[in-house]
């Protein structure tokens, strides 16, 4: 053989430009505008896609190594906490319940993402964005595979995740989280990948999967910790593209700039009021508390955000108007969040605790501004209720804000006592929403969120009853519904009521002991 | 740019293969803090935090390829400039 073998190995940057935009050609018999036809309509000017740079230069080879790599090692852990009886090692019973929210609420969207990013990696022209983009549809898609292989170790020996697919699509609280990637996939790639990669990402995962994922482990599950890592391990890279987009935009065009401003805006928001949910977990629902959910804000959003837009305004982005009222929200949106969950358990498909005397007195410590005034009375009134063996459960669903389709339980914005409510009119029908912000984000699209499917006002307009005759002399709506909904009395209602708690404490007597 | 100097950040999980990696950026970086939570450390730095190639693989005791820490990265925050023998994370560019 006469070849010369004594050739450099290529260094990085050369290898990431063979390796991926070596990968592109200009098309010959067709024009780049008919190949490419979805990624101007929405007004982002780009002039010079080759002006693109992937900050972690990653090429699929190597792409393929360390995944495989991270799945070898989530598997093995994986197995090991089923192997040992992991479940029984929790904390805690209430901790399942924070499981059974991950699976419902969140494992459905990473797969969600997978389809959005297979989309819009299609659809970029550049082809350093496209490539970047078909690796995270693939790491999406093992995200929802890694949830839903993690959480069926649960489903095994609890309630309330068997009909996690159905659940996420119709139960109300559900269509929190979905609404909001719904809302997303349905707008253009360029403003998917900023909702996705900054509000999703940057903002969101830094939230749920770092203080939310440590409490997992401190909670003495390894299962959940390793995906949780794993999944995070994924987004670091994400949120770097996420955020590469958004300047790439800003340095292509001046006339990106409002465009860009516009989605920031509102994905700032849609992102704030999906992380109610975040809140609550990781003030009420963990048993054992690493951070409280308004120190987390501090350090992921004001610290980090912050950073983030002080580096944007050389384009003149500046901070989204909501953050004013996010702010004020923040001693308050666990606690509100809770008490809805806690008043409206029958329709949950997880388990609701009022907090003990200790769990109060770490609130109070963390939220000396508005636990003790607020929440705290109200928490021992329906403890006294609970006492006396008449429980407070709210009769009717609540009404749903037209954006976001939380209840409009949301106080105005430095007056906790006083009910926001905000509505307008549009083509003769009166829309409501929780805040003004989502009311502007209504008004600058209303064609589109006229056609939100609320949950609970889906079932006063009786298309909650499946195949039950509404017109029958027996017919019983809430039962209807409960069956359409596939949630049974042992999904919802009390953890000291449920047969959750019952096994749990049955099973770990067993673990520690022999039988007689 | 404004007055407030922004932070970068870097987590980790902590565990046997970040051990070395974590001591190399300890060496240099001495304006990092490192806070240690259940699983992970934070490593925050004000302006820049550089993982050094080098450094890590005379901790480690091995050759070291900068894009294993795909592997036990958790998240970080600033712009990334990654080549083969340093990652660094900034604010400035």
């Amino acid at each position: 053989m006469d070849i010369a073998v004594t050739k450099k190995k290529l260094g990085l940057k050369e290898r990431y430009a063979l390796m991926t935009r070596g990968l592109g050609w200009e098309p010959t018999y067709q024009s780049v505008d008919d190949v490419f036809p979805m990624d101007s309509f929405e007004g982002i000017k780009i002039h010079d896609w080759d002006a693109w740079e992937d900050p972690f230069r990653l090429t699929m080879d190597a792409y393929w190594k360390y995944q495989a790599e991270k799945e070898r090692k989530l598997y093995a852990i994986l197995d090991a906490f089923a192997q040992g009886n992991g479940h029984l090692t929790l904390s805690d019973a209430r901790y399942i319940n924070t499981v059974k929210l991950f699976i419902n609420g969140l494992a459905p969207l990473e797969y969600m993402s997978h389809r959005g990013f297979a989309h819009i990696g299609r659809q970029f022209r550049g082809v350093g964005p496209r490539v970047a983009c078909m690796m995270q549809s693939l790491d999406e898609m093992r995200h929802a595979q890694t949830q839903v292989h993690a959480i069926s170790n649960y489903n095994r020996y609890y309630d309330g995740m068997a009909n996690f697919r159905h659940h996420h699509t119709y139960l109300p609280y559900l269509q929190v989280p979905r609404s909001f990637f719904e809302d997303a996939a349905s707008g253009g790639p360029f403003e998917f990948i900023t909702a996705i990669g900054f509000a999703f990402e940057y903002v969101l995962t830094n939230l749920v999967f770092v203080p939310f994922i440590s409490g997992a482990a401190y909670n003495g599950d390894m299962g959940a910790m390793t995906f949780g890592f794993s999944a995070q391990s994924d987004e670091a890279r994400h949120m770097t593209l996420g955020l590469e987009v958004i300047k790439f935009m800003l340095e292509q065009d001046p006339d990106n700039l409002p465009i860009v401003q516009k989605w920031l805006n509102k994905w700032t928001w849609r992102g704030v009021r999906v992380l109610t949910l975040v809140a609550m977990m990781q003030d009420y629902m963990l048993p054992k508390r690493v951070m409280s959910w308004a120190e987390a804000w501090e350090i992921y959003f004001e610290e980090n955000c912050g950073a983030l837009f002080r580096d944007l305004a050389r384009y003149g982005i500046v901070m989204p108007p909501c953050v004013e009222q996010v702010r004020k929200e923040r001693d308050h949106l666990s606690h509100m969040a809770w008490c809805q969950f806690y008043q409206a358990r029958g329709t949950n498909n997880f388990h609701v605790w009022l907090p003990s005397k200790e769990d109060m007195d770490w609130l109070s410590a963390k939220y000396p501004e508005t636990f003790d005034q607020y929440y705290r009375p109200r928490f021992e009134y329906w403890a006294k209720m609970e006492e006396e063996g008449t429980p407070f459960e709210a009769a009717t669903p609540p009404q749903q804000c037209q954006v976001c389709q939380i209840p409009t339980i949301f106080p105005v914005a430095g007056d906790p006592l006083t009910r926001a409510e905000h509505s307008c009119t549009h083509d003769g029908e009166r829309f409501h929403f929780c805040s003004q912000w989502c009311q502007e984000i209504f008004e600058d699209e209303p064609e589109k969120y006229v056609q939100a499917k609320l949950g609970a006002h889906e079932l006063y307009k009786g298309n909650l009853f499946g195949d039950a005759d509404p017109t029958a002399e027996d017919f019983d709506p809430m039962a209807a519904a409960m069956a359409f909904l596939k949630l049974t009395p042992e999904d919802s209602g009390l953890h000291s009521d449920s047969r959750d708690a019952a096994n749990f404490d049955l099973w770990r007597g067993l673990a520690k002991a022999n039988e007689a | 740019m404004s007055e407030v100097k922004s932070t970068v950040f870097l987590c980790l999980q902590a565990n046997d293969e970040t051990r070395g990696v974590i001591e190399a950026i300890e060496r240099d970086n001495e304006h990092a803090s490192f806070d240690y939570q259940p699983g992970m450390v934070r490593i925050t730095a004000p302006g820049t935090l550089t993982v050094r190639r080098e450094t890590v693989e005379e901790e480690v005791g091995r050759e070291f390829d900068l894009q294993e820490l795909h592997i036990n990265m958790i998240s970080l925050s600033g712009h990334v400039d990654e080549d083969d023998d340093a990652l660094v994370l900034s604010w400035d560019r």
